[in-house]
């Protein structure tokens, strides 16, 4: 069963149709924004578990592109990809994080656009503005996010989370962390 | 008072044999003088003509500066014309690309156009009948560049009047396209997959060096393909790899491998590393497609195509292309510190779906402004542009392997860690900007246009 929610209003879990001890709508913004927090702190083993084995961290390169596999992207990570990045950021000779990023999420409160009871697995949207920063140079992306969710071994992981920058298709400098 | 404007004597003293100074990245003046000599006389990459494949089809892009549009006329004829009214100057097409359907029409006042650039209509032209309008070249419309060549789907032009014809700009240079366009079972490659575009603060040339400098994947990239030779170190040999690995770790190599992959250098800045083999050479296999080439060309032909597998080949000094994997990168100076590459990346006609998935695994694993490697490569790059910025050495070191006998050499193959393709391009160089100079001086450059009667 699918149900489309098209705006911000509260949904309860029993809305959702969710059997109860599933996340609801307030479970699910939190981990919204524990997930942007976890980059922004860089607490990268705590980010890279929030991903399911399957999970792919995705930023498109056209609008409404339809997948990471028949068209390039500007990002398209499994977790294989997720972890060498993630080592990378921490080996002495990752020489363009020498002095390193910093960046930041500014999250607009998260919708539920849709749910799937019988997969357990919801999909929200939020708009963002994302900054980094590494030395003098500053740069702002902004755009929305949607993660798929899925509640598995009683919590929530990420089957996806898709970045669609509003100038997905402008000639960029380096984006070094993860909006 | 100007530095190297109108001072050919400095220009030329900038580069010697082995050395370059440091003012060719990052002097102001050099870059103006770049886009006026080096980039209008050399053979400019334009677009590939699978981008325009119908009648009205077109892209925008910028050569040498200035704005222009690849275009596809009704009668089949690609065209380049230069992006500005005939009338005030405003840019007709403003999208990246599209379909113009049977004419332009500006914005601004109507002026309109055929495909091809000539003037189809002005609003109450009456209006002109007692002036000299017939005699300007507005009457005439849009300037078309009038040097164009496509090889094989890939469409070049070239600026000014007078400068080296496309053949002999190229030379054998143009066997690395070849190469790529016979990877395709029907014989034609299709741009296909999108656009990655990075922008680079730093100096066209630092990347367009970079390509055949084969002494710093092992340094540079240490911490990207050095990290997946690690998460990888511990599987079975039989362990199927997958193909972030499997492209990833050649980059790793050690100096013995670049040195054995060779280096092609040829006139006017070409050049190509990956001579005898590449890291591009190892690629598992796709059965489905080589049965699809040996039905093509049959088996020794087909095999010979395949074991080809050059790195990559600079087209000096606008394009770099990788055959092996069907991706190129397009340099399009901004300024002295500021450039953008666009990569581009081709379905070869013929070629079953996984062999697409490749290459844009590999584009986007290089080249996406979100790539390990890229990262490590723009670091090194803004690094000297900040770098020279310093006095205490007024040059450039391009000693390794230097042997006065390459001077001149229309052709030359040597061990692939030499900086000699590096040499080659400032020689290069010289040799368009010194030309150019010198037509300046006389009175003769002209920038090539054809107006349409």
């Amino acid at each position: 069963m699918n149900a489309t929610v098209s705006n911000a209003q509260p949904v309860s879990s029993a809305a959702l149709g969710s059997p109860a001890g599933w996340p609801g709508e307030r479970e699910l913004f939190a981990a919204v924004y524990r997930e942007a927090r976890l980059i922004d702190e860089k607490r990268w083993a705590e980010w890279y578990d929030l991903y399911a084995d399957e999970g792919v961290y995705w930023v498109p390169l056209t609008p409404g592109q339809p997948d990471g596999i028949d068209h390039t992207s500007i990002a398209y990570e499994d977790k294989l990809l997720l972890k060498l990045r993630i080592e990378r950021l921490g080996s002495p000779r990752a020489y363009s994080q020498q002095p390193p990023s910093r960046c930041t999420h500014v999250l607009q409160q998260p919708e539920i656009e849709s749910c799937d009871v019988q997969a357990g697995t919801w999909v929200t949207r939020s708009a963002f503005v994302y900054v980094e920063a590494r030395a003098e140079d500053q740069f702002m992306l902004a755009g929305a996010v949607r993660h798929t969710w899925v509640w598995r071994d009683g919590r929530l992981q990420i089957l996806c989370k898709r970045v669609d920058l509003i100038n997905c298709d402008a000639a960029l400098p380096s984006i070094q962390l993860f909006p | 008072m100007a530095t190297y404007l109108d001072k050919p004597a400095a220009v030329a003293a900038l580069i010697r044999d082995d050395e370059v100074h440091r003012d060719v990245y990052t002097h102001p003046e050099i870059f103006t003088l770049e886009m006026r000599h080096l980039w209008s006389r050399a053979w400019i990459y334009i677009g590939h003509e699978s981008q325009v494949a119908q009648p009205g089809d077109y892209v925008t892009v910028d050569l040498a500066g200035q704005p222009v549009i690849l275009i596809r006329h009704a009668d089949g004829a690609v065209h380049v014309l230069h992006n500005r009214c005939a009338h005030k100057g405003a840019k007709l097409l403003t999208q990246t690309c599209g379909n113009t359907g049977r004419f332009m029409r500006c914005p601004y006042h109507a002026w309109s156009y055929r495909t091809d650039g000539s003037l189809l209509g002005i609003p109450l032209k009456a209006s002109y009948e007692h002036t000299r309008f017939g005699e300007c070249d507005a009457a005439k419309g849009m300037a078309r560049v009038a040097h164009v060549e496509s090889y094989r789907g890939f469409v070049f032009a070239r600026l000014s009047a007078d400068g080296p014809g496309f053949r002999e700009f190229f030379g054998d240079s143009l066997s690395s396209i070849d190469n790529m366009v016979d990877r395709a079972p029907e014989g034609e490659l299709v741009m296909a997959g999108g656009a990655l575009r990075y922008l680079h603060n730093c100096n066209w040339k630092m990347f367009i060096e970079n390509l055949n400098d084969t002494m710093h994947p092992m340094v540079a990239h240490e911490s990207s393909a050095g990290t997946a030779k690690q998460l990888w170190k511990d599987k079975p040999a039989d362990e199927p790899k997958p193909m972030a690995i499997e492209q990833f770790v050649p980059f790793a190599s050690d100096y013995k491998f670049f040195d054995d992959m060779g280096v092609r250098v040829f006139a006017n800045g070409h050049s190509y590393t990956g001579v005898n083999f590449s890291i591009h050479s190892k690629y598992s296999a796709v059965p489905e497609y080589e049965a699809a080439l040996v039905a093509r060309h049959g088996e020794e032909r087909a095999h010979a195509i395949l074991r080809e597998a050059r790195h990559n080949t600079v087209y000096y000094p606008s394009l770099t292309i990788k055959g092996a994997i069907q991706a190129i990168r397009v340099v399009r100076p901004l300024g002295p510190d500021r450039t953008i590459i666009e990569s581009y990346t081709f379905r070869l006609k013929g070629a079953p779906p996984p062999l697409h998935q490749r290459t844009m695994t590999y584009s986007r694993l290089i080249n996406s402004p979100m790539s390990v490697v890229g990262h490590d490569d723009l670091h090194a790059y803004r690094s000297m542009q900040e770098g020279l910025a310093s006095t205490g050495n007024e040059w450039v070191s391009l000693h390794r392997d230097f042997d006065p006998a390459e001077i001149g050499a229309a052709e030359r193959t040597v061990r692939g860690t030499s900086e000699i393709s590096m040499r080659n391009q400032f020689r290069a160089w010289s040799q368009l900007m010194a030309e150019g100079m010198r037509a300046d001086a006389a009175g003769t450059q002209r920038q090539s246009r054809e107006l349409q009667l």
